[in-house]
This record gives structure tokens, C-alpha cells and sequence, in this order.
């Protein structure tokens, strides 16, 4: 059933054409504008935060192409949740013998399935056409090796993002406007997420918190993957961590909603 | 009883409201949305659940359905807790909001049928069996393959009805299923409810501010004032419990002093016409006797009561006597 539902969360997506089109054109112009930016700071400081020129331009890219997909700037399809909790539509949802949770994540999954076909492809295309970018390097096995790695940290970060983003959306049942924790967690994402600047370029300490709190698992550490920083113990190491975050993150998110369902009343009498 | 499918035993519910008093201040009032409330639901019965606004009719339904649970009192359906066995009670029962939906907004009707035979695990005959019905009852044949954001209102609670109905509830619950629809819309909406009634023995509780539907559909209705309910029984003896009257509307052959008549209360008086209410249960044959003694009648017909002054003479009362 949750696999009926990912279908069609990524079909529904797929309605919106020209939402896509105006996100592809927006991420692949910030990644022009970023990618500028980094060029003139490794310039003057080559190997900055122990990323090479090329290793900096991919991180860019992944970041303009991951934007939509792991959903760092807005709340993906829980942006559905948000507004039916809001209104009050909940109730009718919580009549259905389904697990929200589950439900709302093979919902986000097709969401960003549909995005990473519309939006992440061209943006990367695009920039891998302009710049020279980095592609896994090394044996056959270990580029296979970086690419599979690759896939399996995208989907977790995938999974923590949307158990974040699942919290923030739950707020609306104490908050019912709940932009301000989603600027918050905008802000929280791009910056200690490493979406701005990688968090190894941050001053020890707040490199120190950064690690410490969930956000990297949602972009820092698979773009490394990718870029192959770890070696085969570190991305095992990796890989660990952004489990532990989906399966603590997760839980978190179960006991809040048991907590929430029952503030279901209040919306809409 | 054997064949009780809802129970509700002295079952209440408080919330606890914080409001505003002086800049930091919160005072805490318990309400009571629901009060003592008793009542039973038999296996395939179609009951009228009405009251005001706030009466408590949403949290009557969403005890029953197990997502709120009461704070004191009993309360079963089919046997079970609702809050407890809330999935497994989930599959067996429907629910329709007619200001909410559960259909997939952009995304083609066929597409949150194709959904709800998952969620609820319909085989694939009685799903097909049972859409095709809907399908032809409902007349939604050309709208299967719309998105659900291009449906009319009517067209859309057509869709949730039957979204509601494919994996064969016993019971469904309705609330305010025909608000905002046209006569027509609300016509087909009422006579499938009664096939599904009649045809399945689907147990049916209603909520509504349209009488009509009431009139149409159900054969008992309950009346919830201020989380208590005031009245339990047939429409006719509503008109009993509200003490309601009937007119008689007299046309005379000239213009007269307003009419003194035992037993009769004078409503309005325009030239030769006037308008004298006198309690439903008396007969009005003695009336138009003494009448037409009296006086020189062109024309004489009795109204009788409408269901809407009724109950609104009860939800009245209710709120006195609180």
C-alpha cells in the first residue's frame, strides 16, 4: 500500500510542470552565482576546508540538486500535512487504518523521486557542462563502490530530512502558523546542514556543534560520500550515523504524534 | 441488546480551554463538550443526529470513531473500544465530512479509489463490484478520470461518499453531508444513502442542519443540546416533546375584529385574513365548527407544523434551562 502511495505522491508532483520548470531555472542560476563565489574564495585559498577546486564546484552542484530533492528549503510533501493539520483535515485522515508516519514518508519519497528526474537532473547537467566537476574516482570497484554508497547515504539523508521535517510539521498542532519553525528550520538546514558553506570551513566549535546536530546528516555527509572524503571505514562510519539520526529521529517523531493526535480536536469542532 | 452496534454509556468529555485574562495571566475553564450522553444504535438503524452549533455532535462522532477518547463514561462499537482497536474498528466503519476530504486533490478520482482499495485491502471483486455500483448510483462515470481540484463541490462529495463505501463499512458516519449542495446534488446524495441503508443494512448516523435530509432518511432522531441529548425517538413526536402548534389560517368574507376563540391563540391578523395556532396534539375539528358558527367563512385550511420551528423551539429551551 505505502509503495501505491509513493506512486502517487510522485504523479501528483508531476502535475505541476511549471512549478518544476521555475525551480530548475532558479537552482541552476544560484548554482552560477554560488559556483562564481567559491572560484573567487579557493582562489585565494586553495584546498579550503580540505576541498580541492573541483571537490568545492561538485559540492555546489550536488547542492543546487539536492536542494528540491531533500527538500532543504521548503517542507516537501509535508507541506500537505502542515495545511491539513492547520485546517483541521487531519481528523479525516486519522480515520483510515494507516500509520501517518509511514504514510506522510512514502508520500515524501515520491516527491522527491519525482524531483530528483525533474529537478535535480538538469541543474547538475547543467553545471557539470560549465565547470569541471568531480566524478568518483579510482578502481572499478571503487568508483562502484562510491556510487552504491552514494545512493544508500542520499536515501537516508532522505529519511532524516523527513523525520525533521515531520516534527516541524507536527509544531502546527500546538502552533497552527508554524512559518516561524520553518524559517528556523530553513536556517538550521542550509547553515549547520553545511548547505551554505561546508561545515569543515566553520570555526572549530561551531564545526563542533554542526557535527553534533542532525542537520549534516542531511547534506554534508552524503555529498562527502560522494566526493569520497571518507575511506571505507569513515563511510561505513557515515552511513551509521545518518541511521542512528532516522531511527532517533523517527522515534522522536512517533512519541510526538501519539502526544498530537490527541490535540486533534481543536481545529474545526 | 443483540444486535446493538453502538453503545454510549454516560459518556463525557472535557477539554480544558486557557484563555486570555490581563497581559500574562491564563484562567483555565473546564467545558464540557459532552455531558452524560446515553444512547444505543441498532444494527442497520439510520439515525438523525441534530443539534446547534457546539452541541457536541463532532465529539459524539470522534469518540465513536476512536480518535478522541472520552473521559469518562462507556462506550463500544460492534463491541470494541474505538479508541483501543481504533485501526481494526477503521476498517468497518466510514466516515464522510462534507466539509473535508479525503481524496487526492490533484489527482484523478480513479486514483483515490485505486488507494482505498489498498488501505482497506478490498479484494479485487468486491472492489470492483462495489465502484461499479457506486459508479452508477452516484452517476460518477465521467468523473473518474478528472483531478479532484477541477470537481464541483456536489461532484466532489459525491466522489468522498463513495470513497467511503468501497471497502463495505457496517456503519458510516455522516456529518453534514449535504451542506452547500444544490437541490439536486442533495436529492441523489439522499436517495443513495437510503439504497446503501436499505440494500447493505449499513448502519447510518447522521449529523446535519438540513431537516429535510432528516425527514427524508431517518426513522429516529436524536436531538444533543449543550452535550446532553433532549430528545431520542420518531419525528413525529418531536412535535409532541416541542409542544408545537398548528395554524389555522381563516379567510373571512369581511374584515373583523381579531378573533377570540378558546383553545386558540391569534398569530397575526391582515384584513379578512387571520392566523390562529392552537397545540398540535388537539383536533381541529371542534375549532372550525365554533367558527363557522360564528363567523362567515370564505375559506379555512390548517398548516401544519414545520420540523424547523420545532427543533428550534427546542434548542430554545435547552438554553434557558441551562
Amino acid at each position: 500500500m505505502y509503495t501505491a502511495v509513493c506512486v502517487r505522491s510522485f504523479r501528483r508532483y508531476a502535475t505541476y510542470r511549471a512549478a518544476t520548470g521555475a525551480r530548475v531555472i532558479t537552482n541552476t542560476v544560484f548554482g552560477f552565482i554560488i559556483s562564481y563565489t567559491y572560484l573567487a574564495l579557493w582562489q585565494v585559498r586553495p584546498h579550503l576546508g580540505g576541498y580541492d577546486l573541483s571537490s568545492a564546484l561538485t559540492y555546489v552542484w550536488i547542492g543546487q540538486g539536492l536542494l528540491s530533492v531533500a527538500a532543504l528549503n521548503d517542507l516537501g510533501a509535508l507541506t500537505d500535512l502542515q495545511t491539513r493539520i492547520s485546517n483541521g483535515d487531519v481528523a479525516v485522515d486519522l480515520y483510515r487504518p494507516v500509520d501517518q508516519q509511514a504514510w506522510w514518508l512514502a508520500c515524501d519519497l515520491g516527491r522527491a523521486g519525482y524531483q530528483l528526474v525533474a529537478n535535480a537532473a538538469i541543474p547538475m547537467l547543467v553545471g557539470a557542462l560549465a565547470f569541471h566537476l568531480r566524478v568518483p574516482q579510482g578502481s572499478g570497484w571503487a568508483v562502484a563502490a562510491c556510487w552504491s554508497a552514494s545512493a544508500l547515504a542520499l536515501v537516508l539523508a532522505l529519511v532524516v530530512g523527513y523525520a525533521i521535517r515531520y516534527l516541524v510539521a507536527l509544531t502546527a498542532f500546538w502552533l497552527l502558523d508554524v512559518r516561524g519553525v520553518q524559517l528556523v528550520y530553513f536556517l538550521a538546514c542550509s547553515f549547520f546542514g553545511g548547505f551554505f558553506l561546508p561545515v569543515t570551513l566553520f570555526p572549530p566549535v561551531l564545526e563542533a556543534i554542526a557535527r553534533a546536530l542532525p542537520f549534516v546528516a542531511v547534506f554534508q555527509v552524503p555529498a562527502d560520500v560522494f566526493l569520497q572524503r571518507y575511506d571505507a571505514a569513515g563511510t561505513l562510519a557515515a552511513l551509521g550515523l545518518q541511521l542512528v539520526w532516522a531511527v532517533v529521529l523517527l522515534g522522536i517523531g512517533r512519541l510526538v504524534q501519539g502526544r498530537a493526535v490527541l490535540k486533534v480536536v481543536v481545529q474545526g469542532g | 441488546m443483540d444486535d446493538a452496534l453502538i453503545e454510549v454509556e454516560g459518556v463525557t468529555k472535557s477539554f480544558v480551554v486557557r484563555r486570555r485574562a490581563g497581559r500574562f495571566r491564563r484562567t483555565r475553564t473546564v467545558v464540557d463538550a459532552v455531558a452524560g450522553l446515553d444512547f444505543t444504535v441498532r444494527r442497520g438503524e439510520m439515525v438523525g443526529y441534530i443539534g446547534p452549533n457546539g452541541a457536541g455532535k463532532s465529539t459524539t462522532i470522534k469518540m465513536l470513531t476512536g480518535i478522541l477518547l472520552p473521559s469518562s463514561g462507556r462506550l463500544r462499537v460492534a463491541g470494541a473500544d474505538p479508541v483501543r482497536d481504533r485501526v481494526r474498528l477503521a476498517q468497518r466503519m466510514g466516515v464522510v465530512f462534507g466539509q473535508r476530504t479525503t481524496l487526492w486533490w490533484d489527482l484523478p478520482l480513479r486514483d483515490s479509489y485505486e488507494l482505498a482499495r489498498r488501505i482497506y485491502r478490498i479484494p479485487d471483486a468486491t472492489y470492483t463490484r462495489n465502484l461499479a455500483r457506486c459508479v452508477e448510483l452516484l452517476e460518477l462515470e465521467d468523473l473518474l478520470d478528472v483531478p479532484v481540484r477541477q470537481l464541483s463541490l456536489g461532484q466532489r462529495m459525491r466522489g468522498d461518499i463513495a470513497a467511503a463505501l468501497l471497502h463495505e463499512p457496517e456503519v458510516l458516519y455522516l456529518d453534514e453531508p449535504t451542506i452547500g449542495l444544490d437541490v439536486v446534488s442533495k436529492r441523489r446524495v439522499r436517495e443513495f444513502l437510503a439504497r446503501v441503508n436499505a440494500e447493505r443494512g449499513t448502519t447510518v448516523l447522521l449529523t446535519t442542519h438540513d431537516l429535510t435530509d432528516i425527514e427524508q432518511l431517518c426513522s429516529r432522531v436524536m436531538v444533543i443540546d449543550h452535550g446532553r441529548v433532549v430528545y431520542d425517538g420518531g419525528l413525529d413526536g418531536l412535535h409532541e416533546q416541542g409542544r408545537s402548534e398548528r395554524t389555522l389560517v381563516v379567510d373571512l368574507e369581511r374584515e373583523q375584529p381579531p378573533i377570540e376563540l378558546p383553545g386558540t391563540r391569534l398569530v397575526r391578523c391582515e384584513g379578512t385574513r387571520q392566523w390562529l395556532a392552537f397545540p398540535a396534539s388537539a383536533s381541529a375539528a371542534p375549532l372550525v365548527a365554533a367558527l363557522a358558527g360564528r363567523y362567515a367563512l370564505r375559506d379555512l385550511s390548517v398548516r401544519e407544523p414545520e420540523i424547523e420551528d420545532v427543533i428550534a423551539r427546542m434548542y430554545g429551551e435547552a438554553v434557558v434551562a441551562v
